[in-house]
């Protein structure tokens, strides 16, 4: 045997994803390849979601035959003396380069999709770490790097994540094994032979082509076919009447608009719009990409088209949804699968779509909302794939008809004409600033308590914007507002940001 | 049934002389164990060495065979009280646990069992849980051995060194009557290697035996006078006749070269991170020959002085690596060499870390700086290592950029609910002071629940908030798994809050299994097993222990558990409230229901699988629903709306159905995304001809929805 006599292996995953299956495999193919082979690991509270290190070293028997003597073997990996690390997960691969075990020796082989750790997934916004960041390090910072969505390449092939790895460790020739003794591994270790294998085919396909995969995207669907002529007079007020940099967003404000509610709904969405556009035009926003036309058009958009118990019901019985369902859970083809919704509607979601002036009168007694409040009882489970509960849900959405009347729809217009309002007279003196009040609608988001909770928020913002517009950069102060509502749920941030806004300008004054 | 299975690894302890063994650390041991004519094991799970517990619980046939007694001790005191019967009898017998926390709670046992000395070996084999990967505090076992007179070994992380370790360890026991521990740090305990077995040895004393011709000696009892004549005994007899064996056996290893004037003393079970550290300084190689003295600790209590006189005479200093503090090796060496009057400089925590595992990057670092100023002219091989090329900005970026992997629950675990409920009930009365206890529900006090005060250890956690027991508006809630329960907390806990009239709350989490350590069953498990008594149910031993106020209810009904939870902690009733909060462990319970499953499946039976989904289109990206479940399975996805920018929830395929994301919708009321959906394999006629029925009806509707929507499709173009 030529080259090295021993390689350092090191694998890091997240519990449950199987690292130790890699190990084991790597132990046993070295064992069955002329090498000895030792594995250690740290199980434990890392098997339980924590990020974790299996460690193999691999010695070549022929270089301790020929010394008599057996090798002194690692039992934890140096930093700067490991040949390959396999991450299950970019980010792993990003602490691996963090520890130092990726050098200009090292072949790193990592799977490119995100396992979101908690403190990502549980912000109020989008919490997600900058993968691009840890791509870049680690190209730099390896030998040699191949990466690719192993988890999605392990299940299409139905098999685990780690038998694609092992595939791709196979085709990268990091190790100077050869294919048909990886494969006897799989086979020898005797657990889902066949669904391995395919895997591990995959893996070492993408070795060979590592660049190939990385480039192909999914395909976009086609939808087919021109608008049609209900809504050609829209598009046309919006080709005819605002600057090209707009159109993808009001185009899908103008979609969401009439799917909302009607084309004369639309209509009224560019009627404010145009007023805004020659504010941003007579403000100098040319120069600025309509930056104001934009902000303003993605948020009317989203205000227009409130999430009312007649919005939800339309979505949740669409035919679309009907073919997401089953793609999202997985059901094989032809299979029934049957959806309940978990629905809790409360008092106050039923005044929403009744009558202004009768939920006006219900909301302001509380016999009357205890009582109905005693018919809605606890949260239901409705189920929309079968009769009964699709036609009900199905005539929760027929009212859409009557939602102009509604006293919710009225309530929206109020607040969303006085957001308009705001952000007009605010952009003649400061255009940055008015964007920002116009993306401030972000932080109403979701139902009931979450929805009140966010209006509350921007309530609070809205309240103390003669005082943010005195500040020397009011547009900063504005989005560090908003990330501060962002930031928990009880309000915290924002009330200490509020309270140390205030008392700057006391001590200013 | 242990989250692992060794059906398979279990038949290699049959092995026979000659034939090669590979497998990890901890296997190694039992079959060391059984080639050494062990009559009793007993022990407590905990990782590193779960395991070992569950192969040999898994071994029970082949210990039967050998007429060896296998016990699941009730905890380490349990365990280590087990040894008695090495006291009178010339029984082997060995306990283990998870250190040193089992190590505390044995060491009453202990403590007696080294004073009155033992006739038969005695081992003890301790998983050391420090370093990375550890789950509790960082302390040291060391001082055990130290204050009880207990001998320690260390060895060499290698196969053969752990299995010669028992061997000796036995032997040593007997030959200075004295109990041995066998210290395994964690990797040791998981490293693979092999080593060549010997044949398996039946006791020819038995366990029958002693019961059938009980001998007693008043002179072994820990009472006065005997206990001051067992101090005696430790000092003027077991002492010496330890040392004489250590030396006669060559239990230490003197290694590597015999000339210049440094060398090297270190604990037998870092001595594969030291030679890679030398080798890494270009100061030895591959197979650990060196030219610095090595004298490698197999045996890290007692101290071994002529050894040590004899390797420290003719060097100028030695390096001393020793994980962990205090440095009682590096304190007893000197005062060894300062009786003896020799001048060689004892260079330990001077140049290591005070604190924290010795990794070999730890090492490699020491090394150099010690041979820089004690034998700088070794140095001038000392190889360069590749290096990242990255500037100090990237590197930090990416620090910054990697995310924290705390520990949570897993997809599915009944225990999360339990805590969802728990955050909805301060929503409801305020936060009130949560006292913590050791299990997997101790990840509540990360995110996103971020709950619990303090853990007191296992079992502990009802009498942990016992001195909290005054006249407020306010109880406290205390959490205990049925591991601990079982531990110790239905005494120190349950039977302390009866006693002394506490007016607060318990939530005992019985999922059925010791989950935290794998899996194991306890007394309450309610799957069968045969070689254990199982379905005890603990709501008996709480009603029997004295308390009255008792709910049982099921974890994953959110709305129940928060009823039950206000209500115990605002019900005008006096005392102990105790809320016994029920649903089987998910690993465990997918263990055995999953290929159930799989092959009704392929039997053609109709099976219905549960899975949850979130809408895209109606989810806003606010995330409540992670922040009060934690999920794994429960992720985000980019929101596929091109007006949102926040990414949208959605749960992935790791989904096993538990319902706790759909239940927080409704008790929390927050948002109509979530759904329920059932899969059905294998249908029913009836099955079929509905789903037909169905969905005509559905498409028909669908369809003159979509033709009225088709009328305002904006199409493609602009």
């Amino acid at each position: 045997m030529t080259g090295s006599p021993s390689f350092k292996i090191a694998i890091t995953a997240i519990g449950g994803q199987g690292g130790g299956v890699l190990a084991d495999w790597i132990v046993k193919l070295g064992e069955r390849s002329g090498y000895i082979a030792q594995s250690t690991s740290v199980p434990g509270v890392a098997q339980r979601t924590g990020a974790t290190v299996y460690y193999v070293e691999l010695f070549s028997e022929d270089a301790a035959r020929s010394k008599g003597k057996s090798p002194v073997l690692a039992l934890m990996p140096v930093p700067g003396d490991v040949d390959i690390v396999i991450a299950a997960e970019l980010m792993e691969a990003g602490r691996a380069v963090m520890r130092g075990f990726v050098t200009q020796q090292t072949t790193l082989i990592a799977s490119s999709h995100r396992d979101y750790a908690i403190a990502e997934k549980i912000t109020m916004s989008d919490g997600r770490q900058d993968a691009d960041s840890i791509q870049s390090a680690a190209e730099k910072s390896a030998g040699r790097f191949i990466q690719a969505n192993m988890a999605e390449a392990a299940a299409s092939a139905n098999a685990v994540i780690s038998a694609v790895l092992f595939g791709v460790l196979a085709g990268s020739g990091a190790l100077p094994i050869n294919r048909e003794n990886f494969e006897a591994t799989i086979r020898a270790a005797g657990h889902s032979v066949e669904s391995n294998l395919r895997g591990f085919e995959k893996g070492f396909s993408i070795a060979e082509s590592a660049s190939l995969l990385e480039e192909r995207s999914p395909a976009e669907k086609s939808i087919d076919g021109q608008p049609s002529p209900s809504v050609i007079p829209l598009l046309d007020r919006l080709k005819d009447g605002f600057p090209p940099a707009t159109h993808f967003i009001l185009k899908e404000g103008l979609k969401r608009t009439v799917d909302f509610q009607d084309v004369k709904y639309a209509h009224l969405y560019l009627d404010h719009l145009e007023k805004i556009l020659t504010a941003d035009c007579a403000n100098g926003g040319e120069a600025k990409n309509w930056r104001l036309t934009q902000a303003t058009g993605k948020h009317l958009a989203l205000w227009m088209t409130y999430d009312d118990a007649i919005r939800v019901a339309d979505l949740k019985t669409r035919a679309n949804r009907f073919v997401r369902f089953r793609e999202d859970v997985c059901a094989e083809e032809n299979q029934i699968v049957h959806v309940s919704e978990y629905l809790h509607p409360r008092v106050e979601e039923v005044c929403d779509i009744l009558p202004a002036g009768g939920s006006s009168v219900i909301l302001k007694s509380a016999t009357l909302k205890k009582s109905i409040g005693a018919v809605l009882g606890k949260g239901k489970r409705v189920s929309t794939t079968k009769l009964r509960g699709f036609l009900m849900l199905r005539f929760m959405a027929s009212l859409r008809f009557a939602r102009r009347a509604s006293y919710r729809f009225k309530l929206e217009e109020q607040r969303s004409n006085d957001w308009l309002e705001l952000i007009l007279s605010l952009t003649p003196r400061n255009y940055e600033l008015a964007c920002e009040v116009a993306a401030l609608q972000r932080l109403i988001k979701g139902y009931g308590d979450t929805r009140e909770r966010g209006l509350a928020n921007y309530k609070h913002i809205i309240a103390v914007i003669e005082r943010v517009k005195t500040q020397a950069d009011p547009e900063n102060v504005l989005s560090r507002l908003c990330d501060a509502a962002l930031h928990d749920e009880n309000g915290a941030s924002l009330h200490a940001a509020i309270d140390r806004l205030q008392y700057e300008l006391n001590a200013a004054e | 049934m242990a989250e692992r299975s060794f059906a398979k690894e279990v038949q290699h302890l049959r092995m026979g002389d000659g034939e090669l063994f590979r497998g990890e650390g901890i296997l190694a041991v039992t079959k060391a164990l059984l080639q050494s004519g062990v009559s009793y094991v007993g022990g407590y799970q905990g990782a590193p060495i779960s395991h070992l517990m569950d192969v040999l619980s898994d071994a029970q046939n082949i210990l039967g065979e050998l007429n060896v007694h296998f016990e699941a001790s009730a905890s380490e005191a349990s365990a280590a009280a087990m040894l008695a019967a090495s006291v009178n009898y010339p029984l082997r017998g060995a306990v283990t646990w998870k250190s040193t926390v089992g190590t505390n709670v044995a060491s009453d046992a202990l403590a007696n069992v080294a004073s009155s000395g033992v006739k038969g070996g005695a081992l003890i084999i301790i998983g050391e849980d420090y370093g990375e990967g550890s789950s509790i505090m960082q302390e040291r076992s060391h001082a055990f051995a130290m204050k009880s007179q207990i001998w320690l070994l260390d060895p060499r992380p290698n196969l053969p060194s752990i299995v010669e370790a028992v061997e000796r360890g036995f032997e040593l026991s007997e030959a200075s009557n004295t109990p041995v521990m066998l210290e395994l740090r964690i990797r040791a305990c998981h490293v693979s290697g092999s080593f060549t077995a010997k044949d398996n040895i039946t006791p020819s004393f038995t366990l029958s035996d002693a019961m059938e011709n009980p001998t007693r000696d008043y002179s072994r009892v820990v009472l006065p006078p005997s206990s001051f004549v067992h101090e005696i005994e430790k000092v003027e007899q077991r002492w010496p006749a330890a040392i004489d064996y250590i030396k006669k056996h060559k239990l230490n290893e003197f290694l590597g070269g015999h000339k210049g004037k440094v060398g090297i003393i270190v604990q037998g079970g870092l001595y594969n991170s030291l030679i890679r550290a030398l080798e890494l300084n270009g100061l030895a190689d591959s197979f650990g020959e060196t030219d610095i003295p090595i004298y490698c600790l197999n045996v890290t209590y007692p101290p071994i002085k002529d050894e040590v006189k004899g390797f420290c005479l003719d060097k100028k200093a030695v390096l001393m690596i020793e994980e962990g503090q205090p440095e009682y090796i590096e304190q007893s060496f000197n005062t060894i060499l300062r009786n003896a009057d020799i001048q060689t400089k004892i260079i330990g925590k001077e140049m290591l870390p005070r604190a924290g595992e010795y990794t070999g990057q730890v090492l490699q670092e020491a090394i150099r700086k010690f041979i820089e100023a004690y034998a700088p002219k070794w140095l001038r091989h000392a190889p360069s290592l590749p290096v990242a090329q990255l500037t100090a900005e990237e590197k930090l970026s990416v620090a910054q950029t990697v995310p924290q992997r705390p520990a949570g629950f897993c997809t599915g675990c009944p225990e999360r609910p339990v805590f969802s409920a728990m955050k909805l009930v301060q929503k409801d009365i305020g936060e009130f002071h949560v006292s913590c206890d050791i299990g997997c529900h101790l990840f509540s006090i990360l995110p996103p629940f971020d709950i619990g005060n303090t853990t007191m250890g296992y079992g502990l956690g009802w009498a942990g908030a016992s001195a909290l027991n005054a006249d407020a508006s306010q109880r406290t809630v205390s959490i205990m798994g049925d591991g601990g329960f079982w531990h110790n907390g239905l005494t120190s806990g349950v039977g302390n809050a009866v006693f002394n009239k506490n007016d607060n709350v318990l939530v005992i989490i019985d999922n059925g299994y010791a989950a935290a350590t794998g899996g194991q069953d306890i007394l309450s498990s309610r799957p069968g097993n045969k070689t254990k008594s199982t379905n005890n149910p603990i709501a008996k031993a709480v009603r029997g222990i004295g308390v009255e106020w008792l709910r049982e209810v099921n974890t994953y009904n959110v709305g129940e558990m928060r009823k039950v939870l206000k209500d115990a902690m605002t019900t005008a009733v006096k005392g102990p409230k105790v809320i016994v909060a029920q649903s089987e462990c998910m690993l465990n319970r997918q263990r055995r229901e999953k290929p159930i499953r799989a092959k009704a499946i392929k039997d053609g039976k109709r099976v219905v699988r549960t899975r949850y989904g979130v809408d895209p289109d109606t989810c806003t990206g606010d995330h409540s629903c992670i922040r009060i479940s934690g999920c794994p399975s429960l992720t985000i996805r980019d929101n596929p709306d091109p007006l949102r920018d926040d990414p949208v929830a959605w749960v992935n395929n790791d989904c096993v159905g538990c319902g706790v994301c759909g239940e927080n919708a409704h008790a929390a009321i927050l948002c109509p995304s979530f759904f329920r959906a059932e899969l059905i394999y294998n249908p029913s006629f009836w099955d079929t001809l509905m789903a037909r029925i169905r969905g005509e009806v559905i498409a028909f509707f669908q369809k003159r929805d979509d033709k009225r929507r088709a009328k305002y499709s904006f199409g493609t173009a602009l």
